[in-house]
């Protein structure tokens, strides 16, 4: 993938966050702490857990389809990072060999059951993670955890590394397509020509900076980027994180998939 | 590279994420009590930089394939290892969030590997000593390469370690560190030399700008190393602890899940609640006979073959399945039940 195309995908969760749904109107703070129990409950599974994981797809298909994320989207970006976790859990069906069970006639060994759980947990945090993003916007997510006791400092490099992130892919772009424009097979992509380039951007960037420093000044910086917005925990917020750590406990502690598999086993009969 | 939360178990990430989070706030602690209001902009920007910065890729020689600036010894060279730390945090958590590299839990994981021990360990231990005053550009480039070799092998081999604590990856240890080292000693020496010429760009074509950041950050200077050496030592005491602590909580990981895996060993809440209605069905059902899909001939068979399982049924693999392929059924159709729905609405 180029990195135009993923400065363009920044720009689409950017976009993604400010559309107006039931799921876009919770209140950040209560969306970061559910995310977090999500994922921690997740991570939480032992590693040949992967039948009691399925429930857990239900949450971000809610947020997806409550709050109109284009499924495709989310699972492209779900596949363009998985290559790592790929990598190391790969070699556990050869690694674990010892047979769990057998079904159909085939065996089943101990590390293929871990790799998918690795899979399947591998799934849901990032879509989870990324979801946040598409539901809050990044300085919703910011300034909520700023309420939740995140340094101020932190709290600001954040919201100016996001702000800047755009300015300044911008200017790189225009630094690529002008080398690409005056270099023709390898010549002018060694480390030679980069170096000038970097060199040149971060230049660049410090007068940026400066530049960005007295405008601030003059509009009456101090140090801190406060929010306007006032927040307020609404009943919906309530509800939603009740509902959620109420999902999140029965489906951890409860094997609901396999009493669904029985009734199903049951009634067949 | 990057962890990721699927290979974490829950212990590991949150003790990092302490650790993390106590450096954090040390950084944020310290750059508050002599931060020029400047640097605040400044360091912002620098972590724009940064990404802007891996959209310029260069051919590696003689090799063919690109690489690009990863960026902790370069921003702890320039800003100091506080306001480093919370740039490359930043940074991590922009890439977490926005390009799923990684995922939250492991984001402290991240932060540690590739923040820590750039900013606190090798800038101040390595890189200033070696370096002393000089402005050679010679000594610059080979200072930066030593820095940034021990910067990726550290945090190659934190990424090893957490992985092998959790214990969610097969992978022996020799294998893994086989692996990930070498990988990240060739990253290493690009970064280095790429770091370095940086470095030596700007202080040839505007050398008022690293002077102009030196001065205006009096707390790079003059940072003690007793301190540093006094909180790393107390930061892994600590996460020492934690760790035994949750290890000893779990004395047996393996036997408890595979307890788990079989559905043996249930927990005592089960009692009541939702359990026993579900585990009623369960018994119902239970006593339908050949309801697996196990042939009856495969039984010894299996028994020789895994003697460390005892009491696998197939019966409860079947049900697990059939109730996953269920639940996944039930998921998908409320998903699409609520779009087309709402398209109805629309």
């Amino acid at each position: 993938m180029t990195f135009d195309a993923q400065y363009f995908d920044i720009g689409r969760l950017d976009r993604l966050s400010y559309r107006d749904t039931f799921v876009h109107h919770l209140d950040p703070r209560v969306k970061v702490i559910a995310t977090m129990l999500f994922l921690f409950t997740v991570i939480s599974f032992p590693k040949y857990e992967v039948v009691a994981l399925v429930p857990f797809f239900l949450f971000p298909v809610l947020l997806m389809t409550l709050g109109e994320i284009p499924v495709r989207f989310i699972l492209r970006k779900v596949l363009l990072v998985s290559p790592f976790a790929i990598l190391i859990g790969v070699f556990n069906p050869f690694l674990d060999t010892g047979t769990v069970a057998i079904i159909a006639g085939i065996p089943i060994s101990a590390g293929s059951l871990s790799f998918l759980s690795i899979l399947l947990k591998f799934t849901l945090t990032i879509s989870a993670a990324l979801l946040l993003i598409a539901t809050t916007s990044f300085p919703g997510v910011c300034h909520a955890l700023r309420r939740l006791g995140l340094p101020s400092l932190f709290v600001s490099q954040l919201l100016f590394l996001y702000r800047y992130i755009f300015v300044l892919m911008e200017e790189a772009m225009r630094i690529t397509r002008a080398r690409d424009m005056r270099s023709f097979g390898t010549r002018g992509a060694g480390i030679k020509v980069f170096v000038r380039l970097i060199g040149t951007l971060f230049v660049r960037t410090v007068d940026r900076a400066e530049r960005i420093y007295y405008a601030m000044l003059s509009r009456g910086f101090q140090g801190d980027i406060p929010s306007l917005r006032r927040a307020r925990i609404a009943v919906t917020d309530l509800a939603y994180l009740t509902a959620m750590v109420m999902f999140l406990a029965v489906f951890r502690f409860y094997r609901v998939t396999e009493g669904i598999g029985c009734l199903a086993q049951g009634l067949l009969r | 590279m990057h962890m990721a939360d699927a290979l974490l178990s829950p212990a590991v990430g949150m003790t990092l994420w302490a650790g993390t989070a106590a450096v954090g706030g040390y950084a944020s602690k310290k750059l508050k009590e002599r931060i020029d209001d400047r640097t605040i902009p400044l360091m912002g920007v620098l972590g724009a930089f940064i990404f802007a910065s891996q959209m310029i890729n260069f051919t590696i020689p003689g090799t063919g394939s690109s690489g690009h600036l990863g960026g902790g010894m370069i921003l702890a060279i320039i800003l100091g290892p506080h306001a480093a730390f919370l740039v490359m945090a930043s940074v991590l958590t922009v890439q977490a969030l926005f390009f799923a590299d990684g995922g939250l839990l492991a984001l402290g994981c991240n932060i540690w590997n590739l923040g820590f021990y750039p900013c606190y360990l090798v800038y101040p231990l390595l890189y200033k000593p070696l370096i002393g005053e000089s402005q050679n550009p010679g000594r610059i480039v080979a200072v930066s390469l030593v820095s940034a070799v021990a910067v990726l092998q550290l945090g190659a081999f934190s990424v090893v370690l957490e992985t092998l604590l959790s214990g969610k990856s097969e992978l022996p240890f020799g294998a893994f560190l086989l692996l990930m080292q070498p990988i990240h000693l060739a990253i290493g020496i690009i970064e280095g030399f790429v770091t370095a010429a940086i470095i030596n760009h700007v202080r040839s074509a505007r050398p008022e700008i690293l002077d102009g950041i030196a001065a205006s950050r009096p707390l790079g200077a003059g940072i003690s190393l007793k301190k540093v050496m006094i909180t790393f030592v107390v930061l892994a005491v600590v996460t020492g602890g934690v760790l035994s602590w949750f290890a000893s909580t779990h004395p047996n990981g393996l036997e408890w899940s595979i307890e788990k895996v079989t559905g043996k060993g249930e927990l005592p809440e089960q009692e009541h609640g939702t359990a026993p209605v579900l585990k009623g069905i369960q018994e119902k059902t239970a006593f339908l006979p050949d309801y697996g899909f196990k042939p009856a001939g495969n039984e010894p068979k299996k028994e020789k073959m895994a003697p460390a399982w005892p009491g696998i049924e197939a019966g409860t693999s079947a049900a697990g399945i059939i109730g996953a392929a269920i639940v996944l059924g039930l998921i998908l159709l409320i998903g699409v039940g609520i779009r087309s729905f709402r398209g109805r609405d629309a």
